[in-house]
């Protein structure tokens, strides 16, 4: 087992602009350890979206990131509402996204679904009013 | 090894090592040592911002001087569409044209004439299909050197087309031969007249491959004063501008953009708003745009740091000049993108942030600066000559400096030592150092 970088950021709720730091963050960490630019696109926007969602849905949370020479394992856990239907929740343009948060540019549905199509392996961990733990798992050839 | 030229440097008798430009660097390109500021090469993007904002005037931009025109027979002066917002009460460019020559340029070809090409052209790219969009401007070298090291992504977006002032030196240089054929290439010198130390460093780097054809780069900063001598002079000019609305357009933000004759672009300036706008490109989080149009200075390229007119004011100059003007008078003989406008290669990659070429070391290199960044205080103070903790805790573990530089620390390290020593000369009977008073009728 080699060594794994571990990187903890603190999601702000409060904040719609400051949403997607820490993917940035992230992914200036990942050009530092030289990875290739498609593992750096790939964790960097699956990693934003989850944060948009955070910050949407569940008031912030946190990222946790674990960096290893073979897979980079992205960890979001939030105290939100949960999701009551993760099957109809990974649909492609299906939102419950407010008006207001629709005004911003955010809320087309497309979060959860690219979140997948980026990553490697995806589970949801979901309880309704209790949270949601998203891990996702991007692989380094 | 790295081996580019840069054309921002550092006037050391000035600089009180203060840590304004340190802040304000976007690539976190400069440090404080030894009292100084020091550019680092690898990370500097030429962007001007330190010149614009050192209060002591210690920033320069390195550019050529007027006394270049003599070591050529035959002189062209390719002046920027930003020089023409410069002047004040200026009713027609052909003040402008005119005086250059009476400065001692031979002749002059408008860089304005040649954007009318490239908008034209852009026009085409944009119509092919299986081009990566949003397309990105290739015309603010301080982007494109931004987009190589920071969004390897993203360079396939960039317009593989040369910017404006390469395709006017192109043509410039065919019309003086054309025109005086007793002359060589070599007796021929372009200059180019800058708003922006960027495009110096763009030319002196060859960035335009075999297809430069600038010899020289000049500040519009010393064309200006050199002209406004001569302008005052002049008679009714015999020259008259040969460019249009869309060609001016390209000194401000926006202009660019407008020329596309299409409403999918969006366009920004100023180099912290680019690059919230590349971060979320790269995170496809934006609208379906066609073309996207960045400029690193405030205002586009009549915000540059070798301008002198405040930018806004520049622009407004330029929406009067532009007024009776057609659109776009310069245009492509037909319908296609020629070979000789577009770029050698596409912008490649260029990973200078990388901590060590071996992962294994480099982890491990990021691990020490995870850790130390735990000791530091997270202020970002500066004083330590680094702009943020991290980058501190960076130059640490590379070895280019050490802990003890922060003052943070020592201050705490100062006061435990002065406890110390209290509270042994308490317990010797000894008289204390500091008097307690002050401390008690708070």
């Amino acid at each position: 087992m080699s060594e794994v970088l571990k990187f903890h950021f603190d999601v702000d709720g409060e904040n719609f602009s400051s949403a997607g730091e820490a993917s940035v963050v992230m992914k200036k960490k990942l050009r530092q350890l030289g990875f290739s630019p498609e593992v750096m696109r790939r964790v960097s926007i699956a990693m934003y979206e989850g944060e948009i969602n955070m910050v949407i849905h569940a008031n912030g949370g946190t990222a946790d990131v674990l960096v290893s020479d073979d897979e980079i394992e992205i960890i979001l856990s939030d105290s939100g509402p949960g999701i009551p239907d993760i099957a109809l929740a990974m649909q492609e343009g299906y939102s419950t996204a407010t008006d207001n948060v629709r005004a911003l540019g955010f809320g087309a549905g497309m979060g959860l679904p690219n979140m997948r199509k980026y990553t490697d392996y995806m589970n949801i961990d979901t309880k309704v009013g209790v949270g949601t733990t998203v891990t996702m798992k991007v692989k380094v050839q | 090894m790295n081996t580019y030229k840069h054309s921002v440097s550092l006037d050391e008798s000035k600089c009180q090592g203060c840590t304004t430009c340190l802040k304000r660097c976007p690539t976190e390109a400069i440090r404080i040592r030894e009292g100084r500021a020091v550019i680092s090469s690898v990370r500097c993007i030429d962007c001007g911002e330190c010149i614009r904002v050192c209060p002591h005037k210690a920033k320069k931009a390195i550019h050529d001087a007027l006394e270049c025109l003599g070591a050529y027979k035959y002189t062209v002066a390719l002046p920027a569409p930003s020089l023409y917002g410069q002047f004040d009460n200026l009713d027609n460019i052909g003040y402008i044209l005119e005086g250059l020559r009476k400065i001692g340029f031979d002749d002059v070809f408008e860089v304005a004439k040649a954007a009318e090409l490239v908008s034209a052209y852009t026009r085409l790219y944009l119509n092919q299909p299986d081009i990566p969009k949003p397309v990105i401007n290739s015309a603010c070298p301080v982007i494109t050197r931004m987009i190589s090291m920071n969004y390897p992504c993203l360079c396939d977006h960039v317009m593989p087309i040369l910017p404006p002032v390469d395709i006017a030196a192109t043509l410039a240089r065919e019309k003086a031969l054309r025109e005086h054929p007793e002359l060589t290439s070599a007796d021929v010198g372009i200059f180019f007249i800058s708003p922006c130390p960027a495009k110096a460093s763009y030319v002196k780097n060859g960035f335009a491959g075999d297809k430069n054809n600038i010899d020289h780069v000049l500040s519009v900063r010393d064309v200006y004063f050199r002209l406004i001598d001569v302008m005052k002079n002049l008679d009714e000019p015999e020259l008259a501008t040969e460019s249009g609305l869309v060609g001016i357009g390209w000194a401000s933000t926006g202009g660019e953009s407008a020329a596309i004759f299409n409403e999918r672009y969006l366009a920004a300036d100023g180099i912290e708003n680019c690059i919230r706008v590349l971060d979320q490109i790269d995170n496809e989080d934006i609208p379906n745009l066609d073309y996207v149009e960045l400029n690193a200075c405030s205002g586009g390229c009549v915000g540059g740091a070798m301008t002198v007119a405040n930018p806004y004011i520049a622009q407004a100059r330029l929406q009067n000049l532009k007024r009776y003007l057609p659109v776009s008078p310069n245009r492509p003989s037909d319908e296609t993108v020629p070979e000789e406008v577009k770029t050698d290669a596409a912008l490649a990659y260029n990973p200078n942030a990388l901590l060590s070429e071996d992962r294994g070391q480099a982890m491990r290199m990021m691990q020490d600066i995870e850790e130390i960044c735990c000791e530091l205080p997270g202020i970002d103070c500066g004083s330590c000559g680094a702009p943020t903790c991290t980058a501190f805790a960076e130059d640490i573990i590379k070895g280019e400096t050490t802990m003890d530089e922060c003052t943070v620390i020592m201050r705490e390290l100062f006061h435990r030592y002065l406890r110390e020593h209290e509270e042994k000369a308490i317990a010797e009977g000894l008289k204390p150092l500091i008097h307690k008073e002050k401390k008690e009728s708070e």
